[in-house]
This record gives C-alpha cells, sequence and structure tokens, in this order.
C-alpha cells in the first residue's frame, strides 16, 4: 500500500486579519488542558479585550501568541508567521513586529529609563542617531519626557508601566500585547494606562488586552472575548459587553 | 553587525561585570583559587621534575676494557654504544687523561713525579651519560655481553631512587590534577547556577522583545571571558611574588642544599604557565556563561 503523507490543511486568512486562532488546543503534562478548541480571528486596527478568571487559559493565549509555546493541535497565525511551523531562529523577527506589556512590567532594573527602550532599538540595530531621536519622542508621548534618566527602582508602578509600554511601542508594532497592564497599579494609573492604550490603538496598532479587571472592560467598551476553562464562552463586539459584576 | 551594535555589546559586556558585582567577584574569586592552586602546584612539578633531571644527567656507567684490547676497538665498541637510545652522552677518557685528573684530584704534583710510568696504565674508559636513568640496567646488559668490557661501574642506587622520585612525582601530579580539576568543575557549577538565577529574567525580557540568540548571548560571553582574564592574571602576579620570595628564602636557608636545590626562574616557569593559565581562565568564563545563557534561550 503506499503511504500518502498527510498534509496540513492552509489555514485561510483574510486580508485584514493579524491573528487567526483555529481550533487550538494546548494541553500540559499535567492536568487539564488548559486551551480546548480555541478559535479566534481578529483584524488589524481592532481593540480586543481578553478576559477570564485564573485558570481559564488567558495566560496560555498569550504565551502561543507569542510563540513561547506551541499549540498541542490546531493552527495559529499572527502577521503571516505559521507559528506551528516558525522556526527558532526566525522567531526574533517575528517578535519584533508585535509589542508586549506584561503586569510585572519586565524591564531591566539596573538600567535607566532610557536604556531600557533604547534596548528595544538596539536589538533591531537601529543606528545610534536614530535611536537619539526616537527615544525621547516615545518617552513624551507616554508622558515621560522629564525622567529619561531615572533609574527604574525610583519609578512608580504607573511609570514603570509607561516605560513598558514605551518599550513596546518604539519599533511601531504591528500588534500590541498587554497582558494584565493595569494589575499592579491603582484605579488612577489603570485609567492613565488604559487611555494610553486607546491613544495607540487609534493610531492604527492592534491592540489586546488581557485582564480581569471587569470594571475598566466595561467602561472602554471595546470587543471582549471571554474565556473559561480553556474555552471561548463569549465574543462580543464593540460595546456589547457588560460586565454582571 | 553594524560596528556600533558591536561596540555596544562590547560595552554590555564590561558594564555587566559591574551590573552583578557580587556575582562578578564570586566568579573571579572562584577562577582565581582554581588557578591559583594549579600555578603553585604546577611550579612546584615542574621544580622538582627540574632537580630530578639535574640529577638525572649526573649519573653515568663507566667502562673499562680489558687489557690489549685496541684503541680501534674501543672506539668502534664506544660507537656501537653511543648508538643506543638510553645514551645521551659518552666521552672516552685514556690512561693518561685519568692519570691527569687522579693526579690534580688526590696526588698534587709532588707526589707525582715519584711515579716514572703511568700506573692507571689499564684505566682508559668509556664514561657514559643516560638520557633516562630508569634504561640504566638495559643498558649495562648489553655492555656486560661486549667481551672486551672489563668491568662496568654504575649507580645503582641513584639511578633507582631518581626513577622512583619521577614515577611518585608523575602519580602525584595526575592525583593532584584530578582533584583540581573536581574542585574546580564543582566550584565553577556553582557559580554558574548563581548566573543563571541572575541572568534567567534579564535574558527572558531581552528574547520577548525580539533579541536574537547572538545579540542576548555576545554581552555575557564577553563579560566571561574578561572574568576569566581577570580571575587569570590575579593568581599569576600572586605567585610570581610567592614564588620568588620562596626561593629566596629556601636558597638562603639551606645553602647546603644548593647543588641539589637548583631551581627555575620565574621567567622560565611563566612561559608555560602564563598561556596555559590564561587558556584555562579564559576558557572557563566563556564555556561557564555560554552554558549559563544557553539554558535560557528557548524562551
Amino acid at each position: 500500500m503506499p503511504i500518502t503523507k498527510k498534509k496540513k490543511k492552509k489555514l485561510a486568512i483574510g486580508d485584514d486579519e493579524v491573528i487567526v486562532l483555529d481550533n487550538v488546543c494546548k494541553s500540559y503534562e499535567t492536568g487539564a488542558p488548559a486551551l480546548n478548541g480555541v478559535s479566534l480571528r481578529i483584524k488589524r486596527g481592532e481593540f480586543v479585550f481578553i478576559i477570564g478568571g485564573s485558570g481559564s487559559g488567558k495566560s496560555t493565549l498569550i504565551k502561543l501568541l507569542l510563540r513561547e509555546l506551541i499549540p498541542t493541535s490546531g493552527a495559529i497565525n499572527v502577521l503571516g508567521y505559521d507559528l506551528t511551523r516558525i522556526r527558532h531562529g526566525k522567531i526574533p523577527q517575528f517578535r519584533r513586529k508585535l509589542g508586549i506589556v506584561f503586569q510585572d512590567f519586565r524591564l531591566l532594573p539596573d538600567r535607566n529609563v532610557y536604556e531600557n527602550v533604547a534596548f528595544a532599538q538596539r536589538i533591531v540595530q537601529r543606528p545610534r542617531r536614530e535611536i537619539r531621536k526616537n527615544v525621547p519622542a516615545i518617552l513624551s508621548q507616554v508622558g515621560l519626557a522629564g525622567k529619561y534618566k531615572s533609574k527604574i527602582k525610583r519609578l512608580s508602578g504607573g511609570e514603570q508601566q509607561r516605560v513598558a509600554i514605551a518599550r513596546a511601542l518604539i519599533n511601531r508594532p504591528d500588534i500590541l500585547l498587554a497582558d494584565e497592564p493595569t494589575g499592579n497599579l491603582d484605579p488612577k494609573n489603570s485609567e492613565e494606562i488604559m487611555a494610553l492604550l486607546e491613544k495607540v490603538n487609534e493610531g492604527g496598532t492592534t491592540v489586546i488586552v488581557v485582564t480581569h479587571n471587569g470594571e475598566i472592560v466595561n467602561k472602554m467598551k471595546k470587543r471582549v472575548v471571554a474565556l473559561n476553562k480553556g474555552v471561548i464562552i463569549s465574543d462580543e463586539e464593540e460595546g456589547e459587553y457588560v460586565n454582571a459584576d | 553587525m553594524r560596528i556600533s551594535t558591536f561596540f555596544y555589546t562590547l560595552q554590555q559586556g564590561v558594564r555587566n561585570i559591574f551590573r552583578n558585582k557580587l556575582f562578578s567577584l564570586a566568579s573571579i574569586a572562584t577562577i582565581t583559587s582554581c588557578l591559583f592552586l594549579f600555578g603553585m602546584f604546577y611550579a612546584i612539578v615542574v621544580n622538582l621534575q627540574h632537580i630530578v633531571k639535574t640529577a638525572e644527567e649526573g649519573v653515568s656507567v663507566t667502562v673499562f676494557y680489558n687489557e690489549g684490547t685496541t684503541q680501534e676497538r674501543i672506539d668502534e665498541i664506544g660507537e656501537q654504544i653511543a648508538k643506543r637510545t638510553e645514551v645521551s652522552e659518552i666521552k672516552f677518557v685514556s690512561a693518561e687523561e685519568a692519570w691527569d685528573e687522579f693526579k690534580q684530584d688526590y696526588l698534587g704534583e709532588e707526589y707525582a713525579d715519584g711515579f716514572t710510568e703511568n700506573p692507571l696504565a689499564n684505566s682508559m674508559h668509556h664514561e657514559i651519560y643516560l638520557s633516562d636513568v630508569s634504561l640504566q640496567n638495559e643498558l649495562v646488559v648489553y655492555i656486560q655481553s661486549i667481551p672486551e668490557v672489563r668491568k662496568i661501574n654504575r649507580s645503582e642506587i641513584t639511578a633507582s631512587t631518581l626513577t622512583g622520585v619521577n614515577s611518585l612525582i608523575a602519580y602525584i601530579s595526575v592525583g593532584i590534577i584530578a582533584v583540581l580539576f573536581a574542585v574546580s568543575i564543582f566550584l565553577i557549577s556553582n557559580t554558574v547556577t548563581i548566573g543563571i538565577s541572575v541572568r534567567k529574567d534579564e535574558i527572558e525580557i531581552m528574547k520577548y522583545i525580539g533579541a536574537t540568540d547572538f545579540f542576548v548571548r555576545c554581552p555575557y560571553v564577553i563579560e566571561g571571558i574578561l572574568i576569566g582574564a581577570i580571575g587569570a592574571a590575579i593568581p599569576l602576579v600572586i605567585i610570581y611574588f610567592i614564588y620568588n620570595t620562596a626561593i629566596t628564602y629556601i636558597t638562603g636557608r639551606f645553602s647546603v642544599l644548593s647543588e641539589l636545590l637548583q631551581f627555575l626562574p620565574v621567567q622560565t616557569i611563566y612561559q608555560n604557565l602564563v598561556p596555559i593559565t590564561f587558556a584555562v581562565g579564559i576558557g572557563i568564563g566563556f564555556l561557564g556563561s555560554f552554558v549559563t545563557v544557553r539554558r535560557h534561550l528557548r524562551v
């Protein structure tokens, strides 16, 4: 009997779609699947909240989108990169098209504000002249123009998150992924950060925010994808979602 | 790679040393102590080998010939012996030369004048110096098989003692190197483990932002090489002073043994010790940082 190689079905991606997940499952060695049959399509320029309680699969989804994890089954395409097949050497190139903001900021603590932001430009080998021009510009955009020399440890939580956003934006990413960006911030700072993200989105960048902060989600009136036990339980269009809490 | 990126990487490598002062100090101290022990041991072993070699060079076998053996035959035998691998040098001493030497060493001219004939007429001989004292027996067995040979003088105790000392040095060297190696591996792996916890977050952040493995690795490898080089330079400086002080002390204190204790000058020892120490130090630094970073690159 001749052996026929099973060909993987090519994922259909619309022209304006930047993220496509098709029936994605992710299981860890122990326990129930973290994601189970997740299908999701996000268009260029959208602002999407991904919400869910702990253990809902939010973090796994972010890790899959960053290509930190590979799905057990299903297909993921982000900005034209097939993340199930991408070579290790191509991952940096892919990640440079994303901007990433974490709950714990993930800044380099022993460098100052300028160095933290400039670092992202050095990685993509921008000339020094350009870095000197771009960093102050982006810092003033996030409201930190006067603090470029400050040590990270001396900044407030809100300021640190602004540095992280500046770092994420400086290479003009197509998508900004924010994992619980207000998780460590007080309500005032949270609002300011969300306003900043909204402004970024208005500039044309696709913004995806993972959060469990229902109040912010309600106020922003954006598209909301809700996860529970690894399954999408609702996907509400802009303004349709109302938090029951 | 852009020139500015190259200099940035270099600069970050140097800055990393100061950013994690404690880790850098721990790494330098570890490499310094390992290489200090190695250097001291190397200096001792090389000197012992030198002392033994000097002693070996003095060990000789003297071969006397039967009366009536012609000079041609003696020369022929001398040539045959000289061809053997055990022999480093062979010297013929005629009866006249033997008598002159004896007169000079033991009699003095006034007493020697009483002799009208050479009392050592039958004492022409070959003095044979060995390339390796442990092979003395083999050479003696060969010489004994030559019919014209009347008598062989040899220094059996010295030869066997030197052979024993040589073997002892070899065994101790292997033993100590093994122990040093094990200790170094243990200390360095511990230091690397500390390094991993210090670096983990930093490397992850760089990878998330889109840094290539090369870009992440370079400053750490430069840092590792610099730490290795510093860790090699410090023990070399310390050993230099200790060695010179020790030699001055020993030769001054035990001047009676100055014939036996012939120490090598520090410059001779450093001809090999400097490149070896730097190669090992830089190698440890390079490998340590390379391994530490590699563990976190798969983010």
